[in-house]
This record gives structure tokens, C-alpha cells and sequence, in this order.
């Protein structure tokens, strides 16, 4: 395996930060308190091609590899770990579906408009009560001359109450198990679907996390991604491809916490001299640093896997998703404790970094799920 | 340890009292920000704001043991409510009932137990964190009184206080042996309340800056003697560990809590088993650390070892099985749907108030190494 970057990978990583610095870092904090969806950010985001980063050029993208997509989101959660996720779910559980499942008329149809961000996505899996086992989903779709009527409701899904677009999924064979679960598109003005309950989170809260609810929706048959009764290895496919972004996305809050922590360790006196003059403190920042890079190798690793063209790099991708997350949680945890009762304030960032990397466990699969994962790879 | 009867019927008063008064609030509270008012005065008209003050200076009459209880059950449902209690009855009253004369403790203790307004300790300043003996506040004595000038931050439920213990210097270039403390009133001219901090957790719990120009504090508000500051607040803050492990334990038993409840209608998978088996034995192990700390301070032994380990150990396995519990629940857990949410940001605050957990290593590091140089 190559530790060096490309070119182009060095040139998305100089832009993306450069923007991140600029734009998302001074909203950040602002984003968080209020719990508003960076409309103007995301916008942005669209024109330097960050909303397409793995959409192919023939349909608008700027078709970067996975590597250089794992890069910008890094930097981008570095400023702000909302904007983060809104751009991974966007990139790699709303787009990159259709374009590896997607028809060719599906893809002519909604990437170029997904590329400009006129269309954000959405991935709705989660229901109240299939989370960790997405098998046991209760959302239906019938087939009704050309249409499939869909009835029931997905929770948690980011993104949710801004997109226009939505990867769904539901049963449409319920005596099949996991064989009968398909994958569908649905635009937001698709008839009987509305939105519910927008959810107080305790950390990403810029990312429009809401409910959606299906009343008799109505979805065209050519709306079904991939083939009837395959939805569940859509599924699954599509979350190994987004973990290695929340693997980055967890090093790039680790970072900022890191960063910030060395800053004021330098600044803060105590007893006569900066706080980073104490053992204490400096065996923290030793094991802080460590781990990230640790996680970022296991993140690029990950996405080197997929840039190979290998086909199963499930291990690969639990792996990153499941210690990036834990190295952000205890990064940050330590990064309020450098900062001592300032940490626990407002007026500095890393009480927001501790409350968006405990996110980071849970969504697109707990620790307990990326283990099990990691486990089944190595019992074969 | 097993309680006596005495201790468990006073925690079945405390749950009780809790889960039916106190827990109605605490997201709302939480949620605007807003202080615990109701919480604060149903405590006061109970008695539970002066539990180990003795039944002549107004206070219940009861030990630590029991205190530390009060403490813990409060915390289980609304943790900034317990810290206020905590707040007020260790850092606010004790000073006074320990280091006071007669004449203060007669005056103030009765108020302060019956909750007739809160107390409130006014220590830590911008420069002054952990390295408590730095404080930049002054005091210069005069014929009139004690001119006290300078600013404190991060004080708890001061701007709900009647009364701050204020600790200030009589002379900077003497460091911690020029530290004085006094009882302010905080209607006193020159007594002014800063910015209220927001905050990551407990944001039900009031959390100012105090800021003191030229405020005239009578002679008779000396607590101890003068350049004596140092040792009490030293020793007010080792006790005040205790109701700190307390309030910890509390959150941790309220992670417990709900993972009980959720797995309670719910096949378990044998690593839900493990995390709910772990998180059972660490908030058994805090619970006895606090109650051990408890008992020396209730035989009147100095329990500075005791009540660092307890409020060491209590904190952070508060901050670990929130985590834990959010880990087995799931997405459920990280939004204001559930209280588990909220106690993983209030947790935190064990990690760092009254003394950070490097600070604590560092005190359970020398007094270990003390007794052994006296028991050789």
C-alpha cells in the first residue's frame, strides 16, 4: 500500500480546507446552537463540486475517487461535523447507490441535478424499531399497476427534512426475510409522503434529522433502485462505502479537538507555567495524536480498498468506522478535560466536538455492529 | 457496605421525593436553560438543604451517609438539581457551620439550612483553576472593614445566593499564605453578578461570573482567621468531594437505570449482557467508594484520600456508562427523547468541577505516599 497522495488527492484535501477554514468554521458553533440545516454552506459546497464527489463527469460530478472523498470530509468535520455528515450521507448513501444500482435513465435523471445540490438525498433505512437489525423493517410496498404503494416510517434519517431526494427502503415480499426488501427513489412531492418529528440531538444538530412518514406514498416502478427483492445488499453495500466517510468524518472532530487542545495547553498557566509543561497533560496529547493517526491510516486504508476496485472491503470499513468513532469520543472527552471548566463552556469549541463524536457511534451502525461485522469477516 | 435501616428508609424518602417532584422538570429545565427554582425550593421546604446540619441550627440532624444519599437519588433524575443541593449544603453552608464563631453560625446556618436563600462559594477565577492558591482577588483590611476587589468565575447558584464565601488575598507576594476568606452578602454594595455561562450540561444549574469592586465587608465577616484561607477552603472542598462522587454516582445509577428499562422488554445479546453486567459492577463500585468516604468523614477523620477516590472514580465512570447506555440503545439515546442524552453532557462536569481528575491523582498520589512514610 502507497502512503502518498495524488495530485488531485492533495489538491481536493488544499481546497476543501481551505474552505472549511473560511466558511463552515466561524458558523460551526452557530449551526450547532440554533439546530439550522447550513443552507448557504451547502450551496457552496455544490459549486466547488464537494456535493459531487462521486458522481461520474458524463452526469455532472466531479468524479473523485473514495480516497479524495474520505480526504474532504475530513476537513470539513474538522470545521464543523454537521456539514460533515450532511455531505457524506449526500455523497456516498444518497448518490453513489444510483450510480452503481441506479438505471441508466435514474441517472440521467436525478445526478446531474444531485451534482448542482439542487436535489440533496437522503438514505432512509433506521425505523423505530429496526435499528441495529434492519431486517426486521416494517415499512411496506405493494405494487399497484405502475406504481408501489408504500406504507410506514423511517426515523433518524439525516438530511431528512431538507432533501429532495430519498434512497427507501421496505419490504415488498414480507414472507421473504431479508430477500424482500427492495430499494426505491422517492422525491420528496411523491404523494402521501410527509415529514415528522424533527429530532433535538445531542450533537450534529445542523443536520435536519427528522422523521419521514409514508401514507400510501406513491412510487413510480421505475423508482426501484436496483432489483426487486435485492434492497437488503443495496443496503449493505451502500453502508460499507459510508463508514469509511464516518471514519473520516470522526479524525476530522478528533483533529480539530487535538489542535485546539495543543493551542490552549500552550496558553493556559497554571502554578507558574503553561499547563503543557505538565506530564499529565502531555501524556494525553501523546495518546490523542496517536490514535488519530492510527484512525486516519485505518480511514485511507479503507478507502484504498475501494479505489482498488476491490469488491468486498466490509472488514475494512468496520474496522475504520469502528475505531475512528471510539478515537473521536475519547479525543474530545480528553480535549474538555485540558480545557478544564472552560471546556465545559460555550465559549470554546470542544464541548460541541464531545457531543458530535458520541454520534458517531451510533449512526450507520453501533461499535457492537461494526464488531459483529468485523467478526463475521474473520470466522468466514 | 449495608446500609441500616435508618439509611434505607431515607433513601425510599429520597426516591420517592425525587422521582415525584424533582424529575417532572429536569428536561424542561434543561432544554431553556432555565435554573431549577422549583426543584431548589421543594428541596428547602422538605429540609433536604441542610440534611447533616444539626436540628438547633435548623438542619436535619442527620450524617453524611445520609446526606450522600440525598445527594445521589436527587442527581438520578435531574443532576443539576443535585448539584445545586450539593453546591449549596458542601461548598456554601459547611464553611460556616466548620470555621465559623458562634455569633456566624447562628446567623447564617438556620437560613442557609431552611433554604431561606441559597449559598454559594466563590473560589476558582480565570486564572485560578487548578492552581487554586493563584487567585488574583485582593482584600485589604481597614478601619471600616475588609475591601475586597478582583472577579470569580464558573460559581455555582450565585446569582441565587444570599450568601459567597469569598476567598482573597491580603497580600499577593505571600501566594497561598496571604488567602483569607470571608461570608459575603450578596446585597452588599459592590457585589455585582457577571456573565451567566452556557454551557455544555447541568444547564439547569446556575453558573456565573462574580465580579467585586471595592466591596466593604464588615470586620465580623472574617471566616477563621485571617491568611487561615487556604486550609479551609482545602478542606471545604475535600468534604464537598464527597456530595460531588455522590452527585456522579447518581447520573451513573440513572445510565443504569435505563439500560434496565430498555432491555427490560427486550431479548439481550450476550455483548448487551457484558455492557449492562460492567456498567452494574463499576456504579456498585463508586457507590461504595462514595459511602466509604462517607463513613470517615462521619467518625470526624479528615477524609481527603476517601473523598478523592470517590469523586475520581464516581466521575468518570458517570461520563462511561452514559456512553455505554447510548452504545446498547442506539440512536434513541442521542436525542432529548431520553434523559441519558442529557446525562452524558452533565457527566462531564464530575471530570473537572471541584478538582479535576488530575488533581485528584495528584492528592490520592501524596497521601498515599504520607501514610506509608508514617505507618514505617
Amino acid at each position: 500500500m502507497e502512503l502518498s497522495f495524488s495530485n488531485d488527492q492533495v489538491m481536493v484535501r488544499n481546497m476543501a480546507k481551505e474552505f472549511a477554514t473560511k466558511e463552515l468554521e466561524p458558523r460551526a458553533a452557530e449551526v450547532d446552537e440554533k439546530g439550522e440545516f447550513p443552507h448557504d454552506s451547502i450551496k457552496k459546497m455544490a459549486e466547488l463540486g464537494l456535493l459531487s464527489m462521486t458522481i461520474p463527469e458524463k452526469y455532472g460530478g466531479a468524479g473523485f475517487d473514495f480516497t479524495s472523498l474520505a480526504i474532504a470530509i475530513e476537513e470539513i468535520s474538522r470545521a464543523c461535523g454537521s456539514t460533515g455528515v450532511i455531505c457524506a450521507v449526500h455523497n456516498s448513501l444518497a448518490a453513489w447507490p444510483i450510480v452503481n444500482w441506479g438505471t441508466d435513465a435514474q441517472k440521467e435523471k436525478y445526478l446531474p441535478r444531485m451534482a448542482t445540490g439542487e436535489l440533496l438525498g437522503a438514505f432512509g433505512l433506521t425505523e423505530p424499531n429496526a435499528g441495529s437489525d434492519p431486517a426486521a423493517m416494517e415499512t411496506t410496498a405493494v405494487l399497484k399497476g405502475d406504481k408501489y404503494i408504500l406504507n410506514g416510517s423511517k426515523r433518524f434519517i439525516t438530511n431528512g427534512g431538507v432533501a429532495g431526494l430519498f434512497i427507501v427502503f421496505a419490504r415488498t415480499d414480507p414472507a421473504a426475510g431479508t430477500r424482500g426488501i427492495t430499494g426505491f427513489i422517492v422525491e420528496r412531492n411523491a404523494k402521501g409522503f410527509t415529514l415528522g418529528k424533527h429530532e433535538n440531538l445531542l450533537g450534529l444538530r445542523g443536520t435536519a434529522n427528522c422523521e419521514l412518514m409514508f401514507d400510501d406514498c406513491e412510487v413510480p416502478v421505475e423508482n426501484v433502485l436496483g432489483k426487486v427483492g435485492e434492497g437488503f445488499k443495496v443496503a449493505l453495500g451502500t453502508l460499507d462505502v459510508s463508514r469509511i466517510d464516518i471514519g473520516a468524518q470522526a479524525v476530522g472532530i478528533a483533529q480539530a479537538a487535538l489542535e485546539k487542545a495543543i493551542a490552549y495547553s500552550k496558553e493556559r498557566k497554571q502554578f507558574g507555567k503553561p499547563i503543557c509543561e505538565f506530564e499529565m497533560i502531555q501524556a494525553k496529547l501523546a495518546e490523542m495524536a496517536t490514535a488519530i493517526t492510527a484512525a486516519r491510516y485505518l480511514v485511507y486504508y479503507a478507502a484504498h480498498q475501494k479505489d482498488s476496485g476491490k469488491t468486498r472491503f466490509n472488514q475494512e470499513s468496520a474496522m475504520c468506522k469502528l475505531f475512528a468513532a471510539e478515537t473521536a469520543v475519547n479525543v474530545t472527552r480528553e480535549a474538555v478535560q485540558i480545557y478544564g471548566g472552560y471546556g465545559y463552556t460555550k465559549d470554546y469549541p470542544v464541548e460541541r466536538y464531545y457531543r458530535d463524536a458520541k454520534c458517531m457511534e451510533i449512526y450507520e451502525g453501533t461499535s457492537e455492529v461494526q464488531k459483529i461485522v468485523i467478526a463475521r469477516t474473520l470466522l468466514g | 457496605m449495608i446500609l441500616n435501616e435508618a439509611h434505607q428508609r431515607f433513601r425510599q424518602e429520597l426516591r420517592k421525593f425525587s422521582l415525584e417532584v424533582v424529575a417532572p422538570g429536569a428536561n424542561t429545565c434543561d432544554i431553556e436553560g432555565s435554573f431549577v427554582q422549583n426543584n431548589a425550593e421543594a428541596l428547602a421546604s422538605r429540609g433536604y438543604l441542610g440534611i447533616p446540619w444539626p436540628k438547633d441550627l435548623g438542619g436535619m440532624g442527620l450524617d453524611y451517609m445520609s446526606y450522600a444519599i440525598g445527594v445521589e437519588e436527587v442527581s438520578r433524575v435531574c443532576a443539576s438539581t443535585g448539584l445545586t443541593m450539593a453546591a449549596h449544603t458542601s461548598l456554601g453552608t459547611y464553611p460556616i457551620y466548620k470555621f465559623g464563631t458562634k455569633e456566624q453560625k447562628e446567623k447564617y446556618i438556620p437560613r442557609l439550612a431552611r433554604g431561606n436563600f441559597l449559598g454559594a462559594f466563590g473560589l476558582t477565577e480565570p486564572n485560578a483553576g487548578s492552581d487554586a492558591a493563584g487567585i488574583e482577588s485582593t482584600a485589604k483590611k481597614t478601619d471600616k472593614g475588609y475591601v475586597i476587589n478582583g472577579s470569580k468565575r464558573f460559581i455555582t447558584s450565585a446569582s441565587y445566593a444570599g450568601t459567597v464565601i469569598v476567598a482573597a488575598s491580603m497580600d499577593r507576594k505571600l501566594g497561598r499564605k496571604a488567602i483569607t476568606c470571608f461570608i459575603a452578602e450578596t446585597a452588599t454594595p459592590g457585589f455585582k453578578v457577571g456573565t451567566k455561562e452556557k454551557k455544555l450540561g447541568l444547564k439547569g444549574s446556575d453558573t456565573v461570573e462574580l465580579v467585586f469592586e471595592d466591596m466593604l465587608l464588615p470586620l465580623d465577616s472574617l471566616l477563621g482567621k485571617e491568611m487561615d484561607g487556604y486550609r479551609i477552603f482545602m478542606e471545604t472542598l475535600d468534604g464537598g468531594r464527597i456530595s460531588i462522587g455522590a452527585f456522579c454516582l447518581g447520573m451513573a445509577q440513572c445510565a443504569l437505570d435505563t439500560m434496565i428499562e430498555w432491555f427490560k422488554e427486550r431479548d439481550m445479546t450476550q455483548l448487551e449482557q457484558k455492557a449492562l453486567a460492567d456498567v452494574a459492577t463499576q456504579v456498585q463500585a463508586a457507590r461504595q467508594l462514595v459511602y466509604s468516604a462517607a463513613q470517615v468523614k462521619d467518625a470526624g477523620i479528615r477524609a481527603d484520600k476517601q473523598c478523592a477516590f470517590a469523586k475520581l472514580f464516581a466521575s468518570e465512570v458517570a461520563v462511561w456508562a452514559a456512553g455505554t447506555a447510548i452504545d446498547c440503545i442506539g440512536p434513541l439515546a442521542i436525542t432529548d427523547r431520553m434523559p441519558v442524552s442529557r446525562v452524558y453532557r452533565d457527566a462531564k462536569l464530575g471530570e473537572i468541577g471541584e478538582g479535576t481528575s488530575e488533581v485528584m491523582r495528584m492528592i490520592i498520589a501524596k497521601e498515599v505516599l504520607k501514610e506509608a512514610k508514617e505507618t514505617c
